[in-house]
């Protein structure tokens, strides 16, 4: 077979704009380089206006994270202020946002990465014609079942937070509705309504089952649910071995409560966890359209290069943790917060099949949390303090998206923005080239997938891509 | 009736958004309708190579379009090229596209105020020179020309919200398809008047501390949000708390202000989002229809008048003086 060039786009089934260059050699990805072909500028656009505006602008970043943003902007403009958010406020921010992450995970496996197995590509195979009735694109019955339940569970947020995406409801100091014991009733009854759904469709068995294997050899055999189609089409296809990732695993940490976070934060490498710590992180530029030196993000530029000149071939900054890459995610986030399932798969690399079991187990737990927390809310608490934002101050608000670890980085000058820095979960793993020439986490996913010769959009490619399931509008924002 | 969908610069909120339709979801909706998409990037099979001749099968006219629709705004910079985005996998710009591909369609129409009229892609110093498709801000003349006319003779038809309601656009897309969108239907600025007759303060249940001018200090407070607090629910177009949003919800009823988001510059209110500018200690920004001096008399009178439950109220995060309940003997 002959060495050649793909140009893969437009990717769809993805939040956002994604071009992929692959150079194939031998039936296989030889290289690739991910484009992020799309800027906005949020960064400069913050500078100059009030802190809390950040607070109306930045979920714009993104209609799928849009509470992840907000929370963290706030998160930022708390820590500016040195303050935080009552206990009560932080459990209604948590219950936002989990609904949102939950609705995230769901729309990714049922919208957009189950389909590509209803492709006519895989005519002939045990389960195809399953996934042609549940997951053709826009058409298959789990499309249409998880749709109706991730509306209908997406009434928590409209309860608490007025509408999603975009609400204005996490502040600084906590939320901005106090919920009564009327409302704390519905937000049970919508998730006991949304706990029907996953046990009779997606898991055909209760959560907590799901959420007691310890194995990947566990998950590989669970048989029911559409969890369960997903774990013999991955079997059948060699999803395990699919799409190795870089073996560090980072998250910041998901909802911050009172009594720490829910999923712990972390590094996870050659199975040992440690802390981390921010100073590490250092934004490249070398293959982004950008100008400036490396920085942390603390005090990073961004300002374009206009003429987009080479080496430059993204928009995306390349982010590095002491230099290196990390993969970040669902999957990274069970991994580091310790789940047995989780760390057994990361035993054995990260993967396709990984990263969309680790989606799935903590569809699972984010129910059982959400659930408890809806049970936690104590109605003659206090919901929201009023917090002075600083005419000078520094913060850093760190969380995690359904996609990955989240950060903001904010200074505040004079009483307006003068600073503001964004790494979202896909700057990390879409993240170009750095000055060492060392691809970003999903260009080095990407080498040795598959190629057919007829393939101009490979579908090894595609399953790959889907399963970091990136967020393109925040990556470059 | 076929639409192809594109997301150009903006944040994909209103297709998410619109994934929320409810009785029935928006699948069964549109196919219910007649309404399908020749592809959306974030729903359909296609990608990548399968798109691209579908893509010039439009622009040649071999395939008659029905439905334009553009999410986000239209990038122009840097330095009038575009560039700022591509089409992945094309070589071209958005820009060039969405030229290309407007005059084809029957109907061409934006979704989101960033494709309206720039949107929050175009705040702050709009650093990647965004518009929107027929419209920069307040101004006609986006990427198209203000005198630009669809096939079927409507300028672009203007769904604007940031996000939009999923009922919005599905039911935009439905009178579409029923050819009952005439240009009457339409405001000034072209956005369909089934929801741009309506204010946002229709049906907000904050309207008694509204008529005694009883208002909340700080946000997650029962008031009004008008005097003190940025809301614009008085003069912005929605019918956002008549519908509801997410089941039940809507921005004045979740205890934070109505932005005006459906309206063109709503990005840029020259004032914190969440602060009233005010004038001698007088909001600037006067409910839409009504004449200053008997905003300025009403509202002496009526806070004069203000009973101790609603002003108490106003300035709680939950009621803490029920109405008093005339108890009829028997």
């Amino acid at each position: 077979m002959s060495d050649r060039n793909l140009l893969v786009g437009p990717f769809n089934r993805v939040e956002g704009d994604l071009e992929i260059r692959l150079e194939v050699a031998d039936g296989q990805v030889a290289a690739a380089y991910v484009n992020s072909p799309l800027f906005r500028g949020f960064e400069p656009m913050l500078l100059g206006k009030a802190p809390q505006d950040a607070l109306t602008i930045t979920p714009r970043i993104c209609g799928i994270c849009s509470i992840s943003q907000s929370a963290a902007a706030a998160q930022a403009l708390a820590a500016a202020a040195g303050a935080t958010p009552t206990p009560q406020g932080a459990l209604v921010a948590a219950l936002l946002h989990g609904v949102e992450n939950m609705c995230d995970h769901l729309t990714h496996f049922n919208l957009f990465f189950m389909p590509d197995f209803a492709r006519p590509a895989y005519q002939g195979r045990d389960w195809h014609d399953h996934a042609i009735s549940r997951f053709t694109a826009m058409q298959g019955s789990g499309l249409r079942q998880a749709t109706e339940a991730r509306a209908q569970l997406l009434h928590i947020v409209g309860l608490l937070g007025g509408k999603w995406p975009h609400t204005l409801a996490i502040q600084p100091g906590g939320v901005t509705r106090a919920p009564t014991a009327r409302d704390r009733i519905r937000i049970s009854s919508t998730l006991a309504a949304f706990r029907r759904y996953l046990e009779d469709v997606l898991f055909g068995a209760p959560v907590e089952d799901f959420i007691a294997l310890t194995t990947g050899e566990a998950a590989r055999n669970w048989s029911t649910g559409d969890a369960g189609t997903f774990m013999q089409i991955a079997d059948d296809l060699g999803l395990a071995s699919s799409g190795p990732g870089p073996g560090r695993y980072l998250s910041f940490g998901a909802y911050p409560m009172e009594d720490g976070r829910s999923f712990g934060p972390g590094l996870w490498e050659a199975d040992s966890w440690r802390a981390v710590n921010t100073d590490e992180i250092g934004e490249d530029l070398s293959h982004a359209w950008m100008l400036g030196k490396t920085a942390h993000p603390r005090d990073g530029q961004t300002e374009p290069d206009e003429d987009m000149s080479d080496p430059g071939y993204s928009w995306c900054k390349a982010p590095r943790l002491a230099g290196q890459t990390i993969e970040t995610g669902a999957f990274a986030r069970q991994v580091v917060d310790g789940h047995a399932m989780a760390l057994d798969l990361a035993r054995h690399g990260s993967s396709v099949f990984a990263r969309v079991a680790g989606r799935l187990l903590e569809i699972a737990r984010t129910q059982v949390l959400l659930e408890k927390w809806a049970r936690d809310i104590t109605p003659e608490a206090r919901f929201l303090e009023q917090v002075a934002v600083p005419q000078e101050g520094v913060g850093e608000g760190l969380l995690e998206a359904a996609r990955g670890s989240l950060g903001h980085w904010l200074r505040i000058e004079g009483g307006k923005i003068a600073g503001y820095q964004i790494i979202a979960p896909t700057t990390w793993n879409f993240s170009p080239r750095d000055a060492g020439g060392v691809p970003g986490p999903l260009e080095a996913a990407l080498v040795g997938a598959p190629v057919a010769e007829d393939e101009d959009t490979p579908l090894s490619v595609q399953h790959i891509v889907r399963s970091f399931d990136p967020c393109m509008v925040c990556t470059v924002h | 009736m076929n639409v192809l969908w594109l997301q150009s610069a903006g944040c994909g909120g209103c297709t998410m958004s619109l994934l929320c339709a409810e009785g029935p979801n928006v699948f069964d909706l549109l196919d219910g309708a007649g309404v399908d998409f020749l592809w959306h990037p974030a729903l359909s099979e296609a990608t990548g190579g399968e798109v691209l001749p579908l893509l010039s099968a439009v622009e040649s006219g071999e395939i008659a379009l029905d439905v334009l629709a553009i999410e986000g705004s239209i990038l122009t910079g840097p330095k009038g090229t575009g560039k700022f985005h591509m089409l992945s996998g094309t070589g071209r710009s958005m820009l060039d596209w969405v030229r290309s591909l407007a005059p084809k369609a029957r109907h061409v129409m934006a979704v989101g105020t960033c494709a309206t009229y720039g949107g929050i892609t175009s705040a702050g110093g709009n650093p990647a020179s965004a518009v929107g498709v027929q419209y920069d801000g307040h101004h006609p003349g986006g990427v198209l020309a203000p005198e630009f006319r669809s096939q079927s003779g409507l300028p672009v038809i203007n769904v604007a919200g940031c996000p939009t309601h999923p009922d919005w656009v599905t039911e935009t897309l439905l009178l579409l398809a029923a050819d009952d969108l005439p240009a009457a239907a339409l405001d000034e600025l072209g956005r369909p008047r089934f929801y741009a007759d309506h204010l946002v303060h229709h049906a907000c249940p904050k309207n008694e501390y509204y008529e005694y001018k009883a208002s909340a200090e700080e946000l997650s407070q029962l008031g009004c949000m008008m005097e003190h607090l940025g809301c614009v629910g008085t003069q912005a177009v929605g019918d956002c708390n008549i519908r509801g949003w997410n089941g039940e919800g809507s921005c004045t009823r979740a205890g934070y202000p109505c932005i005006n988001c459906t309206a063109p510059e709503f990005e840029e209110p020259n004032h914190p989002f969440t602060d009233t500018p005010k004038f001698a200690g007088i909001p600037v920004g006067l409910p839409t229809d009504m004449p200053k001096a008997w905003f300025m008399a009403l509202a002496s009178l009526s806070k004069a008048a203000t009973p101790k439950r609603i002003g108490q109220n106003a300035v709680s995060d939950r009621i803490k003086v029920p109405p008093q309940k005339t108890v009829r003997k028997s």
